[in-house]
């Protein structure tokens, strides 16, 4: 277990290196620079400060060093932006995605599963419905709900269309707050959760099915076990495997679905942050988007595979 | 053939003939820009006034061009025109008023034909990155599968990695660290590029799981013992036994790179406007102010949910599990 972790760990650390650096690299190499921000009537001088503040005087891999050298001291640079440092900003950022992608997830697990254990046991009108919406749904992906359910908002002012607090709310009560917030919630955890529920749905619905063919479960049923203490307590668990190995791919397609989303309805979150400092040529920014994101990346994965460990006796034993 | 594999393919057999058939189906020129007419409702069609009649349309006048008011001018009837100007229908040049089928755009242009016309910019970028990147994993794929060694752990390496991260981010820096602005021509390029990219390791993982298990296969064997080369085993004996996967592999591939075309383009680092692309097109919906008024914005958002309904329905009938909606 502890080896586990440390390899895991170990793997987090090279992630985030590699994708913060090739980041970093990148957006320095690219055509233009930070400067360009300033306007085509700086001066010179300013253009020039701002370059040294920057580091953009240096060579990239002399840059690149001197990054890395304040990076391992929690000094990520400053934002030519915001003109703050990085780290609260992207600590912000990335809390509010972190806010939407587990509501999500956690909807669309709840959602899905139990649809799905649904649909295998159960013959008749109903599963068959809720079937067929759930290849609905899949086939819905984030960009394209999102911006439906923003038209639906903007026509009917059920819920807001977008952002994450309203602009009215600016007291710094903190219940007034977290309702606001609530209620800006559902738009964008429903744009991203309902393929995902759709796509735990089908899964579930398959695995459930082939566990409900198995021996144990026969044999359960014929020692008189009752029939929803055999479907979860002897079905489910056999039937999860599956769903836990597809929870560690389920990460990359949250954060690539935030992405849309937080564009559409203003969510300010990481992918909204990363593409205004990539626009603005604002490395710094830039680098400590791409270390949350591989860092959002690693604990994914390795929250996945200790789910796999939990659910399957034979991954622990490797 | 079931009946969801029919319903599956007319949805894409369509999608297609739209996209081939752009020219001649459109009824209006894609950047024309109707300068009276922004954000038009579609055009209704008729055929009852006092009476039957062929098929037309009323004339629609701007009343407040600021609060993007129109009226419906009954007085008279424009008959549509089939079959003129190589277009199956259109109105009449000097008739004053366009026939929007699905209305009209922030500058005036028809939705309609832009989506016709948007159809083949989309699909064709997705379309051909999907082959490249099945082209270039099938070859990568094989060779680390057949040959084994370091080439296969080094690739096998790169794929994990590749995999593990989200697409559209990896999409989006390499596209953002480029020009932002470019040419239609070097955008298209690039994009196919960038997803050729992102798509080869999915498709080189499953190839090479396929070709580790059929090279230990008699007829692998007897085919080496036979003398073939190297090269022929893998191309002639190998790789068509991962045929079935590769097909599968490239129509998923399909929908998600339309998708990332979309996105891209949706945020304004894909295809200039002038180019009308699904993705340029749901511009126009990214106004929430304009959206509750104009929901034929969306249209290319609904072209979109066909293509991925109909592949998801594709892949469903093969009984395989439905996918990823992203590469």
């Amino acid at each position: 277990m502890l080896r586990f972790l440390i390899r895991r760990l170990a793997f987090a650390a090279v992630l985030i290196a590699i994708t913060s650096s090739s980041a970093l690299l990148l957006a320095r190499l690219a055509p233009g620079d930070v400067t360009s921000q300033l306007g085509p009537f700086a001066s010179s001088v300013d253009v020039e400060n701002t370059r040294r503040r920057f580091d953009l005087d240096r060579s990239p891999l002399s840059q690149w060093g001197l990054w890395v050298g304040r990076a391992i001291r929690f000094d990520f640079g400053d934002s030519f932006l915001y003109n703050r440092p990085v780290a609260p900003l992207v600590a912000q950022a990335a809390a509010n995605t972190a806010l939407l992608g587990i509501v999500s997830l956690v909807t669309a697990t709840l959602v899905g599963l139990s649809l799905g254990v649904f649909t295998a046991a159960r013959t008749g009108p109903l599963p068959a419905f809720v079937r067929g919406l759930s290849l609905m749904c899949l086939s819905l992906p984030p960009l394209v709900t999102s911006l439906a359910l923003v038209f639906v908002a903007a026509r009917t002012g059920w819920l807001p269309a977008g952002g994450m607090v309203s602009a009215s709310v600016s007291e710094p009560r903190w219940s007034a707050w977290a309702i606001d917030v609530l209620w800006h919630l559902p738009l964008p955890v429903l744009a991203l959760a309902l393929p995902m529920a759709a796509t735990f749905e089908r899964l579930q619905s398959q695995t459930m099915g082939e566990a409900l063919n198995q021996p144990f479960v026969m044999a359960a049923v014929a020692r008189g076990v009752s029939g929803g203490r055999v479907l979860l307590r002897h079905a489910w668990p056999s039937s999860m495997r599956p769903i836990c190995a597809v929870y560690g791919v389920a990460i990359g397609a949250l954060l690539s679905g935030s992405f849309v989303v937080e564009f559409v309805t203003a969510w300010p979150g990481l992918g909204r942050l990363m593409f205004d400092a990539l626009r603005a040529r604002d490395i710094y920014l830039v680098a400590a988007c791409a270390a949350t994101g591989a860092a959002f990346l690693a604990v994914g994965t390795t929250a996945g595979d200790l789910l796999l460990a939990a659910a399957d006796p034979r991954v622990r034993e490797q | 053939m079931s009946s969801v594999k029919r319903l599956a393919w007319s949805l894409l057999v369509i999608v297609a003939l739209a996209a081939i058939g752009a020219p001649w189906l459109s009824p209006n020129e894609p950047n024309r820009r109707f300068d009276d007419l922004l954000y038009a409702p579609p055009t209704a069609i008729h055929v009852v006034q006092d009476g039957l009649h062929a098929p037309f349309m009323y004339r629609l006048h701007v009343v407040s061009r600021l609060e993007r008011r129109f009226e419906v001018d009954t007085s008279r009837r424009v008959t549509l025109r089939w079959f003129t100007d190589a277009r199956l229908v259109t109105a009449d040049a000097d008739a004053g008023t366009p026939l929007l089928l699905l209305g009209a755009d922030a500058y005036g242009r028809d939705v309609f034909s832009r989506l016709l016309f948007g159809a083949r910019a989309t699909l064709a970028v997705a379309l051909v990155s999907a082959l490249l990147a099945t082209a270039l994993g099938a070859f990568a794929g094989g060779v680390a599968g057949y040959m084994g060694g370091w080439f296969d752990s080094v690739l096998s390496r790169v794929c994990e990695f590749v995999l593990v991260l989200p697409a559209i981010y990896v999409a989006l820096i390499l596209r953002a660290v480029l020009p932002l602005v470019l040419p239609a021509w070097t955008v298209f390029v690039l994009l196919i590029a960038i997803f050729t990219l992102l798509g080869w390791p999915i498709v080189a993982r499953g190839v090479r799981a396929i070709v580790l298990v059929e090279r230990e296969r008699e007829y692998a064997v007897a085919a080496r013992a036979a003398g073939a080369s190297d090269g022929r085993i893998l191309l002639h004996h190998l790789l068509p036994a991962s045929l079935p996967f590769l097909r599968m592999q490239a129509s998923l591939l399909v929908p998600a790179f339309m998708l990332a075309e979309a996105t891209l383009s949706y945020v304004g680092l894909g295809f200039p406007n002038t180019i009308p692309t699904w993705g340029t097109m749901l511009q126009d919906a990214s106004n929430v102010a304009l959206l509750g008024d104009a929901p034929w914005s969306l249209a290319p958002a609904a072209a979109i949910f066909i293509v991925v309904l109909g592949v998801n329905l594709l892949a469903q009938d093969r009984g395989r599990a439905p996918v990823q909606l992203e590469p």
